[in-house]
């Protein structure tokens, strides 16, 4: 089962929708116990990193989703996956879950239409088992103001936009991120759920 | 880089797709669960439904369709027409939208932008407009289907909502739509030179260089087209392919 957390911030139907069309069984929850028994995580979110760090917080769930991510797949997805960074400099400097070395910042550059809202390709830097038969060719979803600044290590695709923009982060182990919307991604993020759901 | 976006726009009445046509494999051609199933086989980036109903059983009937199409279609969803409160912009997410589209009710009260930002966050917003051109190079912005002037000028208006929060412009030429003469460029180049948000182009399009056009003429990054694609005059692909063979960047 995979839990998705539902801490009130962004669409989480959507996520649900994607895992119940690919047969994924899934269940949105906001307690530990769900997340503890659970066989992976998944922490969606759309919005502001400051108002969705504190409303996490007071789902009290911050401690367990830092522990269970050392020992199941993780996947943050779009706010969810700028959550896993150190820090967050929206609006004002905001502590993340620090799963990732790194932190968030916005996306500055002098004519760049912000937010980078639409369908950009994916540009693999390092391997990641989520990235199995996605092509060099394949675009996937985009909305967002804000960016992951963290090392090249960490980054297994990015697109470009104004610069590199960390599209997909891995930390080696259970830990990824993406910047992108898998579950409105059509085929290549389904097959990128797919492949998440295959680590279980 | 980012791609440049094709959106097929349904016209929903009741549950059914108003204009509909007959794609092949599609069996009910007023079904929009249907149409936007095909839309997405060919390509479409997003999907836009646009609820015409006037009763309020009828938002029901709409918002069911919505539901329907997100869990089969995974390309994002908006969602105009009708919303007139965060309660309706909720609603509408709920269902499975990922954006809205507001319009009339955007310029009676401006504050819906961003309250509805406040809430959801601006990638969420998308402010449609209807104008029309009064004199060289000046617009003024129509509400109620482009039946109404405010007098409001449109740089003016494009200036105030990017300031409240809007995500997205959806920019509907008046003095284009149903011509089949292209997209207005004039119109459009005026919008894109004043805004730093994205700016979906609206209204004329006829034939398939009228997208190539929009997107080398104007700093436009979406072009929306109903009636074109519903008549199957073209199909999103082709759209596609003929602006990646211009050497536009086309998913």
């Amino acid at each position: 089962m995979i839990a998705i957390i539902d801490y009130g911030a962004g669409n989480i139907f959507s996520v649900k929708n994607a895992l119940d069309y690919l047969g994924l069984e899934s269940r949105l929850v906001s307690d530990k116990e769900s997340v503890i028994s659970a066989d992976a995580v998944i922490l969606p979110g759309v919005g502001a990193f400051p108002a969705a760090m504190k409303k996490l917080e007071a789902t009290g769930l911050v401690d367990t989703i830092k522990a269970e991510a050392q020992k199941k797949p993780f996947l943050g997805i779009c706010l969810g996956m700028q959550l896993i960074f150190e820090k967050g400099y929206e609006f004002e400097e905001t502590e993340g879950l620090g799963l990732i070395k790194g932190s968030v910042i916005k996306m500055e550059e002098p004519d760049l239409i912000i937010p980078h809202m639409g369908w950009n390709k994916l540009e693999k830097l390092n391997e990641c088992p989520l990235l199995e038969g996605i092509g060099d060719n394949d675009y996937v979803y985009f909305v967002h103001s804000y960016k992951a600044d963290c090392e090249d290590s960490s980054i297994a695709a990015y697109s470009e936009y104004g610069g590199r923009v960390p599209a997909l982060v891995y930390n080696g182990k259970y830990v990824y991120g993406a910047q992108f919307h898998p579950e409105k991604s059509g085929e290549t993020g389904l097959k990128i759920l797919r492949n998440f759901g295959e680590l279980i | 880089m980012l791609a440049k976006r094709i959106i097929p726009c349904l016209d929903v009445r009741n549950g059914k797709v108003v204009k509909g046509v007959n794609f092949e494999g599609v069996k009910d051609v007023g079904d929009p669960v249907e149409c936007a199933e095909e839309y997405n086989r060919q390509g479409a980036d997003e999907l836009v439904f646009y609820d015409i109903t006037a009763s309020f059983e009828g938002r029901g009937v709409f918002l069911d369709v919505v539901r329907d199409t997100a869990k089969k279609v995974f390309v994002p969803l908006t969602v105009g027409g009708g919303i007139k409160t965060v309660d309706d912009i909720r609603e509408a997410l709920r269902a499975g939208a990922d954006k809205v589209s507001v319009n009339s009710q955007a310029v009676k009260n401006p504050q819906l932008i961003k309250d509805g930002a406040d809430v959801f966050g601006s990638q969420c917003i998308c402010v449609g407009i209807d104008a029309k051109k009064i004199a060289e190079n000046k617009w003024t912005v129509y509400i109620n289907g482009g039946r109404v002037d405010m007098g409001i000028d449109l740089i003016d208006w494009v200036h105030t909502i990017e300031k409240l929060g809007a995500g997205e412009i959806c920019l509907n030429s008046i003095d284009a739509d149903g011509t089949k003469e292209g997209f207005d460029i004039a119109m459009l180049k005026a919008v894109c030179d004043n805004c730093s948000i994205p700016v979906i182009a609206s209204g004329g399009a006829g034939k398939i260089n009228d997208f190539y056009e929009v997107f080398e003429k104007t700093g436009a990054t979406a072009a929306l087209a109903a009636s074109l694609f519903h008549f199957k005059e073209l199909t999103v692909g082709e759209v596609k392919d003929y602006c990646r063979n211009k050497g536009v960047i086309v998913r």
